[in-house]
Protein backbone atom coordinates (compact mmCIF):
# COMPACT_ATOMS: atom_id res chain seq x y z
CA UNK A 1 0.00 0.00 0.00
CA UNK A 2 2.47 2.54 0.61
CA UNK A 3 5.11 0.99 -1.90
CA UNK A 4 1.66 2.10 -4.32
CA UNK A 5 1.18 5.49 -2.79
CA UNK A 6 4.86 6.14 -3.41
CA UNK A 7 4.86 4.87 -7.10
CA UNK A 8 1.94 7.41 -7.25
CA UNK A 9 4.02 10.27 -6.39
CA UNK A 10 6.94 9.38 -8.40
CA UNK A 11 4.43 9.26 -11.14
CA UNK A 12 3.02 12.60 -10.78
CA UNK A 13 6.40 13.77 -9.77
CA UNK A 14 7.89 12.64 -13.48
CA UNK A 15 4.48 14.02 -15.26
CA UNK A 16 3.08 16.90 -13.47
CA UNK A 17 5.32 19.43 -14.90
CA UNK A 18 4.54 18.69 -18.80
CA UNK A 19 1.19 17.67 -18.01
CA UNK A 20 0.48 21.10 -16.43
CA UNK A 21 2.34 23.05 -18.71
CA UNK A 22 0.69 21.16 -22.37
CA UNK A 23 -2.66 21.59 -20.59
CA UNK A 24 -2.17 25.30 -19.80
CA UNK A 25 -0.73 26.33 -23.23
CA UNK A 26 -2.16 23.57 -25.77
CA UNK A 27 -5.60 22.10 -24.56
CA UNK A 28 -7.21 24.85 -23.03
CA UNK A 29 -6.06 27.44 -25.70
CA UNK A 30 -7.71 24.63 -28.46
CA UNK A 31 -10.61 24.32 -26.51
CA UNK A 32 -10.50 27.84 -25.49
CA UNK A 33 -10.66 28.57 -29.82
CA UNK A 34 -14.50 26.38 -29.93
CA UNK A 35 -15.63 28.77 -27.48
CA UNK A 36 -14.42 31.80 -29.28
CA UNK A 37 -16.15 30.71 -32.15
CA UNK A 38 -19.48 31.59 -30.88
CA UNK A 39 -18.94 34.85 -29.22
CA UNK A 40 -19.89 38.20 -31.12
CA UNK A 41 -16.42 40.22 -32.33
CA UNK A 42 -16.61 44.17 -31.15
CA UNK A 43 -15.41 46.99 -33.55
CA UNK A 44 -12.43 47.38 -32.12
CA UNK A 45 -10.85 44.01 -32.75
CA UNK A 46 -11.83 42.35 -29.33
CA UNK A 47 -13.99 39.64 -28.09
CA UNK A 48 -17.58 40.47 -26.92
CA UNK A 49 -20.07 39.11 -24.56
CA UNK A 50 -22.85 36.85 -25.34
CA UNK A 51 -23.20 34.23 -27.55
CA UNK A 52 -24.03 34.53 -31.05
CA UNK A 53 -23.83 31.95 -34.43
CA UNK A 54 -22.92 34.90 -36.52
CA UNK A 55 -19.35 33.33 -37.01
CA UNK A 56 -20.50 29.77 -38.07
CA UNK A 57 -23.02 31.18 -40.44
CA UNK A 58 -20.31 33.17 -41.99
CA UNK A 59 -18.45 30.78 -42.81
CA UNK A 60 -21.08 29.50 -45.30
CA UNK A 61 -20.63 32.39 -47.68
CA UNK A 62 -19.36 31.11 -51.32
CA UNK A 63 -16.12 32.74 -51.19
CA UNK A 64 -15.26 31.04 -48.25
CA UNK A 65 -16.39 27.64 -50.05
CA UNK A 66 -14.11 28.43 -52.54
CA UNK A 67 -10.95 28.85 -50.38
CA UNK A 68 -12.37 25.46 -48.84
CA UNK A 69 -12.09 23.31 -51.67
CA UNK A 70 -9.22 24.79 -53.02
CA UNK A 71 -7.67 23.61 -49.87
CA UNK A 72 -8.73 20.23 -50.00
CA UNK A 73 -7.60 20.28 -53.47
CA UNK A 74 -4.26 21.79 -53.03
CA UNK A 75 -3.67 19.47 -50.18
CA UNK A 76 -5.06 16.06 -52.02
CA UNK A 77 -2.66 16.72 -54.91
CA UNK A 78 0.14 17.55 -53.29
CA UNK A 79 -0.38 14.12 -51.29
CA UNK A 80 -0.84 12.52 -54.76
CA UNK A 81 2.16 13.56 -56.40
CA UNK A 82 4.65 13.23 -52.89
CA UNK A 83 3.34 9.09 -53.26
CA UNK A 84 3.92 8.71 -56.38
CA UNK A 85 7.40 10.08 -56.31
CA UNK A 86 8.26 8.72 -52.98
CA UNK A 87 7.34 5.44 -53.53
CA UNK A 88 9.77 4.83 -56.42
CA UNK A 89 12.39 6.59 -54.10
CA UNK A 90 11.41 4.64 -50.98
CA UNK A 91 11.91 1.36 -52.73
CA UNK A 92 15.41 2.81 -54.66
CA UNK A 93 16.66 3.64 -50.72
CA UNK A 94 15.57 -0.28 -49.67
CA UNK A 95 17.83 -1.67 -52.73
CA UNK A 96 20.63 0.61 -53.36
CA UNK A 97 24.27 -0.19 -51.67
CA UNK A 98 24.61 1.07 -47.75
CA UNK A 99 26.92 3.43 -48.71
CA UNK A 100 24.94 5.34 -51.38
CA UNK A 101 21.44 4.68 -48.67
CA UNK A 102 23.42 6.38 -46.72
CA UNK A 103 24.13 9.51 -48.55
CA UNK A 104 20.81 9.76 -50.28
CA UNK A 105 19.14 9.45 -47.03
CA UNK A 106 21.18 12.39 -45.66
CA UNK A 107 20.42 14.29 -48.71
CA UNK A 108 16.70 13.32 -47.97
CA UNK A 109 17.09 14.52 -43.93
CA UNK A 110 18.99 17.80 -43.94
CA UNK A 111 16.64 20.14 -45.87
CA UNK A 112 14.42 18.97 -43.08
CA UNK A 113 17.20 21.14 -40.95
CA UNK A 114 17.33 24.08 -43.33
CA UNK A 115 14.90 26.77 -43.11
CA UNK A 116 11.17 26.47 -43.74
CA UNK A 117 10.94 30.12 -45.48
CA UNK A 118 14.19 30.18 -47.53
CA UNK A 119 13.05 27.18 -49.48
CA UNK A 120 9.93 28.49 -50.23
CA UNK A 121 11.66 32.24 -50.91
CA UNK A 122 14.05 30.27 -53.39
CA UNK A 123 10.67 28.97 -55.39
CA UNK A 124 9.08 32.58 -55.65
CA UNK A 125 12.83 33.41 -57.34
CA UNK A 126 12.73 30.50 -59.87
CA UNK A 127 9.38 30.86 -60.53
CA UNK A 128 9.66 34.75 -61.02
CA UNK A 129 8.35 36.49 -64.35
CA UNK A 130 12.24 36.72 -65.34
CA UNK A 131 13.18 34.03 -63.15
CA UNK A 132 15.31 30.75 -64.91
CA UNK A 133 12.15 28.60 -65.20
CA UNK A 134 10.17 30.92 -66.78
CA UNK A 135 12.79 31.35 -69.42
CA UNK A 136 13.28 27.85 -70.10
CA UNK A 137 9.44 26.87 -70.58
CA UNK A 138 9.12 30.57 -73.08
CA UNK A 139 12.06 29.05 -74.98
CA UNK A 140 10.68 25.51 -75.16
CA UNK A 141 7.21 27.14 -76.24
CA UNK A 142 5.37 25.45 -73.61
CA UNK A 143 4.25 28.61 -72.10
CA UNK A 144 3.67 32.17 -73.87
CA UNK A 145 5.82 34.80 -72.22
CA UNK A 146 2.35 36.85 -71.09
CA UNK A 147 1.84 33.69 -68.97
CA UNK A 148 2.38 33.53 -64.71
CA UNK A 149 4.21 31.11 -63.40
CA UNK A 150 3.49 32.45 -59.65
CA UNK A 151 0.53 33.16 -57.51
CA UNK A 152 -1.94 30.19 -59.07
CA UNK A 153 -2.72 27.49 -57.60
CA UNK A 154 -0.60 25.11 -59.26
CA UNK A 155 2.40 27.01 -57.94
CA UNK A 156 0.94 26.15 -53.90
CA UNK A 157 1.10 22.16 -55.39
CA UNK A 158 4.62 22.61 -56.79
CA UNK A 159 6.39 23.95 -53.68
CA UNK A 160 4.30 21.95 -51.34
CA UNK A 161 5.64 18.85 -52.91
CA UNK A 162 8.97 20.25 -52.54
CA UNK A 163 8.48 21.02 -48.84
CA UNK A 164 6.48 17.75 -47.76
CA UNK A 165 7.96 14.74 -50.10
CA UNK A 166 11.37 14.18 -47.64
CA UNK A 167 8.10 13.64 -44.53
CA UNK A 168 6.68 10.89 -47.17
CA UNK A 169 9.67 9.66 -48.50
CA UNK A 170 11.21 9.03 -45.02
CA UNK A 171 7.88 6.65 -43.73
CA UNK A 172 7.78 4.75 -46.98
CA UNK A 173 11.79 3.98 -46.98
CA UNK A 174 11.38 2.62 -42.96
CA UNK A 175 8.66 0.18 -44.46
CA UNK A 176 10.27 -0.78 -47.58
CA UNK A 177 13.84 -1.67 -46.07
CA UNK A 178 11.74 -4.02 -43.89
CA UNK A 179 9.46 -5.69 -46.83
CA UNK A 180 11.19 -9.26 -47.86
CA UNK A 181 11.99 -8.55 -51.38
CA UNK A 182 12.34 -12.29 -52.18
CA UNK A 183 8.20 -11.57 -52.11
CA UNK A 184 8.85 -10.10 -55.77
CA UNK A 185 11.20 -12.43 -56.94
CA UNK A 186 8.62 -15.15 -56.07
CA UNK A 187 6.28 -13.37 -57.90
CA UNK A 188 8.41 -12.60 -60.86
CA UNK A 189 9.07 -16.43 -61.37
CA UNK A 190 5.12 -17.13 -60.95
CA UNK A 191 5.05 -15.05 -64.26
CA UNK A 192 3.85 -11.59 -63.34
CA UNK A 193 5.18 -8.52 -65.47
CA UNK A 194 7.54 -6.63 -63.31
CA UNK A 195 4.67 -3.32 -62.78
CA UNK A 196 2.36 -6.05 -61.41
CA UNK A 197 4.79 -7.21 -58.91
CA UNK A 198 5.64 -3.55 -58.17
CA UNK A 199 1.87 -2.81 -57.89
CA UNK A 200 0.49 -5.97 -56.17
CA UNK A 201 3.32 -7.66 -54.15
CA UNK A 202 5.42 -4.82 -52.86
CA UNK A 203 2.48 -2.03 -52.44
CA UNK A 204 0.07 -4.02 -50.16
CA UNK A 205 4.26 -4.71 -48.23
CA UNK A 206 4.33 -1.52 -47.39
CA UNK A 207 1.00 -0.65 -46.49
CA UNK A 208 1.50 0.73 -43.37
CA UNK A 209 4.61 2.99 -44.58
CA UNK A 210 1.69 4.62 -47.20
CA UNK A 211 -0.86 5.66 -44.72
CA UNK A 212 2.05 7.19 -42.45
CA UNK A 213 3.59 9.25 -45.10
CA UNK A 214 -0.19 10.40 -46.17
CA UNK A 215 -1.02 12.24 -42.82
CA UNK A 216 2.26 13.48 -42.67
CA UNK A 217 1.68 15.33 -45.57
CA UNK A 218 -1.93 15.63 -46.14
CA UNK A 219 -2.40 17.03 -42.66
CA UNK A 220 0.41 19.95 -42.83
CA UNK A 221 -1.17 20.72 -46.28
CA UNK A 222 -4.79 21.60 -45.18
CA UNK A 223 -2.84 23.99 -42.72
CA UNK A 224 -0.29 25.35 -45.17
CA UNK A 225 0.17 29.08 -44.49
CA UNK A 226 3.67 30.40 -45.98
CA UNK A 227 3.53 28.49 -48.78
CA UNK A 228 0.03 30.11 -50.50
CA UNK A 229 0.90 33.00 -48.65
CA UNK A 230 4.27 33.93 -50.46
CA UNK A 231 4.10 32.02 -53.57
CA UNK A 232 -0.13 31.44 -54.56
CA UNK A 233 -1.51 34.92 -54.13
CA UNK A 234 -5.33 35.70 -53.95
CA UNK A 235 -5.94 32.65 -56.41
CA UNK A 236 -4.00 30.56 -54.47
CA UNK A 237 -5.05 31.35 -50.76
CA UNK A 238 -6.11 28.25 -48.37
CA UNK A 239 -8.03 28.40 -45.18
CA UNK A 240 -4.81 29.22 -43.19
CA UNK A 241 -4.65 32.25 -45.59
CA UNK A 242 -7.96 33.17 -44.58
CA UNK A 243 -6.89 32.59 -40.66
CA UNK A 244 -4.24 35.07 -40.80
CA UNK A 245 -6.14 37.29 -42.71
CA UNK A 246 -8.70 37.48 -40.06
CA UNK A 247 -6.35 38.23 -37.16
CA UNK A 248 -3.63 40.06 -38.84
CA UNK A 249 -6.03 42.65 -41.63
CA UNK A 250 -9.12 42.81 -40.39
CA UNK A 251 -8.46 41.46 -36.20
CA UNK A 252 -11.62 39.63 -36.05
CA UNK A 253 -10.50 36.93 -33.55
CA UNK A 254 -14.10 35.40 -33.17
CA UNK A 255 -14.36 34.71 -36.95
CA UNK A 256 -10.86 33.02 -36.92
CA UNK A 257 -11.71 31.15 -34.56
CA UNK A 258 -14.69 29.83 -36.41
CA UNK A 259 -12.14 28.99 -39.61
CA UNK A 260 -9.88 27.27 -37.00
CA UNK A 261 -12.94 25.12 -35.52
CA UNK A 262 -13.30 23.78 -39.13
CA UNK A 263 -9.56 23.32 -39.88
CA UNK A 264 -9.15 21.69 -36.48
CA UNK A 265 -12.31 19.47 -37.16
CA UNK A 266 -10.29 18.80 -40.82
CA UNK A 267 -7.66 17.90 -39.50
CA UNK A 268 -8.85 15.03 -37.05
CA UNK A 269 -11.18 13.06 -39.23
CA UNK A 270 -8.28 11.64 -41.29
CA UNK A 271 -6.78 10.54 -37.66
CA UNK A 272 -9.82 9.49 -36.24
CA UNK A 273 -9.98 7.29 -39.79
CA UNK A 274 -6.34 6.03 -38.87
CA UNK A 275 -7.14 5.28 -35.36
CA UNK A 276 -10.37 3.26 -36.48
CA UNK A 277 -8.13 1.33 -39.03
CA UNK A 278 -5.46 0.68 -36.48
CA UNK A 279 -8.00 -0.85 -34.51
CA UNK A 280 -8.65 -3.16 -36.64
CA UNK A 281 -5.34 -3.79 -37.21
CA UNK A 282 -4.77 -2.17 -40.53
CA UNK A 283 -3.40 1.32 -40.04
CA UNK A 284 0.26 2.36 -39.15
CA UNK A 285 1.29 2.20 -35.34
CA UNK A 286 1.21 6.06 -34.91
CA UNK A 287 -0.45 6.37 -31.28
CA UNK B 1 17.09 -10.28 -63.33
CA UNK B 2 16.40 -7.40 -64.81
CA UNK B 3 15.43 -4.80 -62.64
CA UNK B 4 13.63 -1.39 -64.21
CA UNK B 5 16.22 1.98 -63.99
CA UNK B 6 13.07 3.95 -63.53
CA UNK B 7 13.17 4.42 -59.77
CA UNK B 8 17.20 5.28 -59.80
CA UNK B 9 15.98 7.86 -62.16
CA UNK B 10 13.42 9.11 -60.16
CA UNK B 11 15.17 9.42 -56.88
CA UNK B 12 18.33 11.05 -58.50
CA UNK B 13 15.86 13.27 -60.05
CA UNK B 14 14.32 14.27 -56.38
CA UNK B 15 17.67 14.58 -55.21
CA UNK B 16 17.98 17.05 -57.86
CA UNK B 17 14.58 18.98 -57.34
CA UNK B 18 15.64 19.22 -53.51
CA UNK B 19 18.82 20.51 -53.85
CA UNK B 20 18.68 22.62 -56.96
CA UNK B 21 16.75 25.77 -55.80
CA UNK B 22 18.93 25.88 -53.17
CA UNK B 23 22.09 26.38 -55.22
CA UNK B 24 20.53 28.79 -57.67
CA UNK B 25 19.92 30.83 -54.40
CA UNK B 26 23.54 30.61 -53.27
CA UNK B 27 24.67 30.96 -56.47
CA UNK B 28 22.25 34.44 -56.85
CA UNK B 29 23.48 35.53 -53.66
CA UNK B 30 26.97 36.13 -55.60
CA UNK B 31 25.72 37.58 -58.76
CA UNK B 32 26.32 41.61 -58.56
CA UNK B 33 22.75 41.92 -60.66
CA UNK B 34 20.32 43.30 -58.78
CA UNK B 35 17.47 41.26 -59.48
CA UNK B 36 18.88 37.77 -60.14
CA UNK B 37 18.02 37.66 -63.94
CA UNK B 38 20.83 36.64 -65.70
CA UNK B 39 25.14 36.39 -64.16
CA UNK B 40 26.48 39.97 -64.04
CA UNK B 41 30.07 39.20 -62.28
CA UNK B 42 31.01 37.95 -59.13
CA UNK B 43 30.41 39.87 -56.14
CA UNK B 44 30.52 40.05 -52.59
CA UNK B 45 28.38 43.25 -52.03
CA UNK B 46 25.33 41.79 -50.99
CA UNK B 47 27.38 40.50 -48.07
CA UNK B 48 29.20 43.42 -47.25
CA UNK B 49 25.30 45.62 -47.10
CA UNK B 50 23.83 42.75 -44.11
CA UNK B 51 26.47 44.33 -42.12
CA UNK B 52 24.84 47.65 -42.37
CA UNK B 53 21.52 45.80 -41.47
CA UNK B 54 21.14 46.41 -37.47
CA UNK B 55 17.92 45.16 -37.37
CA UNK B 56 18.66 41.58 -38.54
CA UNK B 57 21.40 40.87 -36.14
CA UNK B 58 19.30 42.30 -33.40
CA UNK B 59 16.99 40.06 -34.94
CA UNK B 60 19.52 37.26 -34.66
CA UNK B 61 20.28 37.92 -31.22
CA UNK B 62 16.48 37.47 -29.97
CA UNK B 63 16.14 34.31 -31.85
CA UNK B 64 19.38 32.78 -30.27
CA UNK B 65 17.66 33.77 -26.53
CA UNK B 66 14.40 32.10 -27.38
CA UNK B 67 16.37 29.19 -28.80
CA UNK B 68 18.50 28.37 -25.94
CA UNK B 69 16.07 29.45 -23.28
CA UNK B 70 13.10 27.22 -24.55
CA UNK B 71 15.38 24.50 -25.29
CA UNK B 72 16.62 24.22 -21.85
CA UNK B 73 13.69 24.28 -19.95
CA UNK B 74 11.84 21.90 -22.76
CA UNK B 75 14.76 19.38 -22.19
CA UNK B 76 14.09 19.79 -18.63
CA UNK B 77 9.95 19.03 -19.05
CA UNK B 78 10.47 16.75 -22.13
CA UNK B 79 12.81 14.15 -20.63
CA UNK B 80 10.32 13.88 -17.14
CA UNK B 81 8.00 13.49 -19.50
CA UNK B 82 9.49 10.59 -21.34
CA UNK B 83 10.69 8.82 -18.11
CA UNK B 84 6.75 8.88 -17.08
CA UNK B 85 5.68 7.46 -19.85
CA UNK B 86 8.14 4.93 -20.59
CA UNK B 87 8.05 3.77 -16.73
CA UNK B 88 4.33 3.95 -15.92
CA UNK B 89 3.00 4.10 -19.86
CA UNK B 90 0.18 1.92 -18.49
CA UNK B 91 -1.81 3.88 -16.24
CA UNK B 92 -4.64 6.08 -17.67
CA UNK B 93 -2.75 9.15 -16.30
CA UNK B 94 -0.19 8.18 -18.90
CA UNK B 95 -2.19 7.43 -21.65
CA UNK B 96 -3.67 10.91 -21.67
CA UNK B 97 -0.28 12.47 -20.81
CA UNK B 98 1.08 10.62 -24.33
CA UNK B 99 -1.97 11.78 -26.29
CA UNK B 100 -1.21 15.27 -24.83
CA UNK B 101 2.40 15.21 -25.92
CA UNK B 102 1.43 13.20 -29.40
CA UNK B 103 -1.24 16.17 -30.44
CA UNK B 104 1.33 18.73 -30.65
CA UNK B 105 3.00 16.58 -33.46
CA UNK B 106 0.02 16.25 -35.58
CA UNK B 107 -1.71 19.92 -35.38
CA UNK B 108 -0.82 22.02 -38.23
CA UNK B 109 1.10 24.96 -36.85
CA UNK B 110 -1.59 28.09 -37.30
CA UNK B 111 -3.90 26.19 -35.26
CA UNK B 112 -0.76 26.33 -32.27
CA UNK B 113 -0.09 29.78 -33.44
CA UNK B 114 -4.37 30.68 -32.94
CA UNK B 115 -5.11 28.83 -30.20
CA UNK B 116 -2.07 30.78 -28.56
CA UNK B 117 -3.02 33.87 -29.31
CA UNK B 118 -6.59 33.83 -28.58
CA UNK B 119 -5.65 32.42 -24.80
CA UNK B 120 -2.75 35.63 -24.40
CA UNK B 121 -5.93 37.80 -25.75
CA UNK B 122 -8.34 36.08 -23.60
CA UNK B 123 -6.07 36.94 -20.48
CA UNK B 124 -4.96 40.28 -21.35
CA UNK B 125 -0.76 38.97 -21.66
CA UNK B 126 1.09 41.29 -23.71
CA UNK B 127 2.60 39.93 -26.76
CA UNK B 128 6.43 40.21 -27.24
CA UNK B 129 9.29 37.98 -26.36
CA UNK B 130 7.71 36.22 -22.95
CA UNK B 131 4.90 35.02 -25.39
CA UNK B 132 7.35 33.82 -27.94
CA UNK B 133 9.24 31.79 -25.37
CA UNK B 134 6.04 30.35 -24.10
CA UNK B 135 5.01 29.34 -27.33
CA UNK B 136 8.72 27.82 -28.23
CA UNK B 137 8.69 25.74 -24.91
CA UNK B 138 5.35 24.20 -25.65
CA UNK B 139 6.11 22.81 -29.04
CA UNK B 140 9.63 21.66 -28.61
CA UNK B 141 8.07 19.77 -24.98
CA UNK B 142 6.46 17.16 -27.43
CA UNK B 143 9.55 16.73 -29.80
CA UNK B 144 12.36 16.25 -26.95
CA UNK B 145 9.68 13.79 -25.23
CA UNK B 146 8.97 11.61 -28.20
CA UNK B 147 13.16 11.68 -28.69
CA UNK B 148 14.05 10.93 -25.15
CA UNK B 149 11.17 8.32 -24.98
CA UNK B 150 12.41 6.64 -28.37
CA UNK B 151 16.03 6.11 -26.92
CA UNK B 152 13.98 4.53 -23.30
CA UNK B 153 12.47 1.87 -25.44
CA UNK B 154 15.62 0.47 -26.80
CA UNK B 155 17.00 0.46 -23.00
CA UNK B 156 17.18 -2.89 -21.46
CA UNK B 157 15.50 -1.96 -17.51
CA UNK B 158 17.64 -4.88 -16.71
CA UNK B 159 20.53 -3.07 -16.30
CA UNK B 160 18.67 -1.14 -13.80
CA UNK B 161 17.81 -3.62 -11.93
CA UNK B 162 21.94 -5.31 -11.83
CA UNK B 163 22.79 -2.02 -10.81
CA UNK B 164 20.32 -2.22 -7.73
CA UNK B 165 21.29 -5.69 -6.63
CA UNK B 166 24.97 -4.67 -7.03
CA UNK B 167 23.99 -2.13 -4.47
CA UNK B 168 23.77 0.92 -5.81
CA UNK B 169 21.09 3.58 -4.42
CA UNK B 170 18.44 5.36 -6.95
CA UNK B 171 20.83 9.08 -7.28
CA UNK B 172 24.08 6.44 -7.97
CA UNK B 173 22.13 4.30 -10.42
CA UNK B 174 20.50 7.05 -11.85
CA UNK B 175 23.84 9.32 -13.01
CA UNK B 176 26.23 6.26 -13.29
CA UNK B 177 23.89 4.38 -15.39
CA UNK B 178 20.89 5.45 -16.66
CA UNK B 179 22.08 9.29 -17.43
CA UNK B 180 24.84 7.74 -19.51
CA UNK B 181 23.27 5.94 -21.48
CA UNK B 182 20.09 8.69 -22.40
CA UNK B 183 22.21 11.31 -22.91
CA UNK B 184 22.57 10.85 -26.71
CA UNK B 185 18.71 11.21 -26.73
CA UNK B 186 18.55 14.29 -24.80
CA UNK B 187 21.31 15.67 -26.72
CA UNK B 188 19.37 15.04 -29.72
CA UNK B 189 16.57 16.43 -28.69
CA UNK B 190 17.95 19.43 -27.60
CA UNK B 191 19.52 19.86 -31.17
CA UNK B 192 16.09 18.89 -32.32
CA UNK B 193 14.75 21.55 -30.20
CA UNK B 194 16.73 24.41 -30.74
CA UNK B 195 16.75 24.01 -34.77
CA UNK B 196 12.65 24.06 -34.71
CA UNK B 197 12.80 27.22 -31.82
CA UNK B 198 15.68 29.11 -34.42
CA UNK B 199 13.27 28.52 -37.40
CA UNK B 200 10.00 28.95 -36.43
CA UNK B 201 7.92 31.28 -38.27
CA UNK B 202 4.34 30.68 -38.09
CA UNK B 203 3.54 30.17 -34.38
CA UNK B 204 6.16 32.89 -33.54
CA UNK B 205 4.07 35.33 -36.45
CA UNK B 206 0.92 34.69 -34.31
CA UNK B 207 2.74 35.59 -30.61
CA UNK B 208 5.29 38.47 -31.39
CA UNK B 209 4.21 41.49 -30.37
CA UNK B 210 5.76 44.82 -31.90
CA UNK B 211 9.01 45.19 -31.10
CA UNK B 212 9.68 41.44 -31.16
CA UNK B 213 11.47 40.56 -33.72
CA UNK B 214 13.11 36.84 -34.27
CA UNK B 215 15.23 36.06 -37.36
CA UNK B 216 12.23 34.26 -39.35
CA UNK B 217 9.75 37.63 -38.84
CA UNK B 218 13.17 39.39 -40.00
CA UNK B 219 13.34 37.20 -43.69
CA UNK B 220 9.52 37.06 -43.62
CA UNK B 221 9.39 40.79 -43.77
CA UNK B 222 12.21 41.21 -46.32
CA UNK B 223 10.44 38.31 -48.58
CA UNK B 224 7.57 40.71 -48.35
CA UNK B 225 9.28 43.91 -49.00
CA UNK B 226 12.77 43.78 -49.04
CA UNK B 227 15.62 43.23 -51.57
CA UNK B 228 16.22 39.74 -52.88
CA UNK B 229 20.08 39.51 -53.08
CA UNK B 230 20.23 40.15 -49.37
CA UNK B 231 17.62 37.52 -48.52
CA UNK B 232 19.69 35.33 -50.93
CA UNK B 233 22.94 36.51 -48.83
CA UNK B 234 21.69 36.30 -45.51
CA UNK B 235 19.79 32.67 -46.04
CA UNK B 236 23.77 31.19 -47.74
CA UNK B 237 25.22 32.64 -44.34
CA UNK B 238 21.97 30.56 -42.60
CA UNK B 239 22.39 26.99 -44.77
CA UNK B 240 26.42 26.89 -44.14
CA UNK B 241 25.92 27.24 -40.43
CA UNK B 242 22.83 24.20 -40.57
CA UNK B 243 24.81 22.18 -43.17
CA UNK B 244 28.43 22.36 -40.80
CA UNK B 245 25.98 21.51 -37.55
CA UNK B 246 24.55 18.94 -39.40
CA UNK B 247 27.41 17.10 -40.77
CA UNK B 248 29.09 17.62 -37.08
CA UNK B 249 26.48 15.83 -35.66
CA UNK B 250 26.24 13.39 -37.76
CA UNK B 251 30.19 13.01 -36.89
CA UNK B 252 29.75 12.96 -33.38
CA UNK B 253 27.00 10.35 -33.27
CA UNK B 254 27.72 7.60 -35.38
CA UNK B 255 29.97 4.84 -34.27
CA UNK B 256 33.72 5.14 -34.90
CA UNK B 257 34.75 3.45 -37.86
Amino acid sequence: MKAGARKRAAEWLASGPSLLWLCLFFLVPTLLVFVLAFRPATPFGGIGAGWTLANIRRLADPAMLTVARRTLEISLATTFICLVLAVPVGYTLARISAKWRNFFLMLVIIPFWTNFLIRVFAWKTLLHPEGPIKQVLVFLGLVPSGASLLYRPEAVVLVSVYAFLPFTILPIYAAAEKFDFRLMEAARDLGARPFAAFRKVFLPGIRRGLVTAVLFVFIPALGSYIIPDIVGGPGGEMIGNKIAQRVFVDRNLPLASALSVVLILSVLAPLVAILFLQRRGEGPEIL
Amino acid sequence: MRRSRLPIWITVGAMVFFYLPIAILVVNSFNASRFGTGWQGFSLRWYAQLLHEPEIWLAARNSLLIAVGATALSVVLGTAAAFALHRFGRSRLQRFHYALVYMPLVVPEILMGISLLMAFAATGVGLGLGTIFLAHVTFCVSFVAMTVLARLQDFDDAVVEAARDLGAGWRVTFRRVVLPMIAPGIAAGALLAFTLSIDDFVITFFVAGPGSTTLPIRIYSMIKFGSPPLINALSSILLLVTFTAVILSQRISSPRR
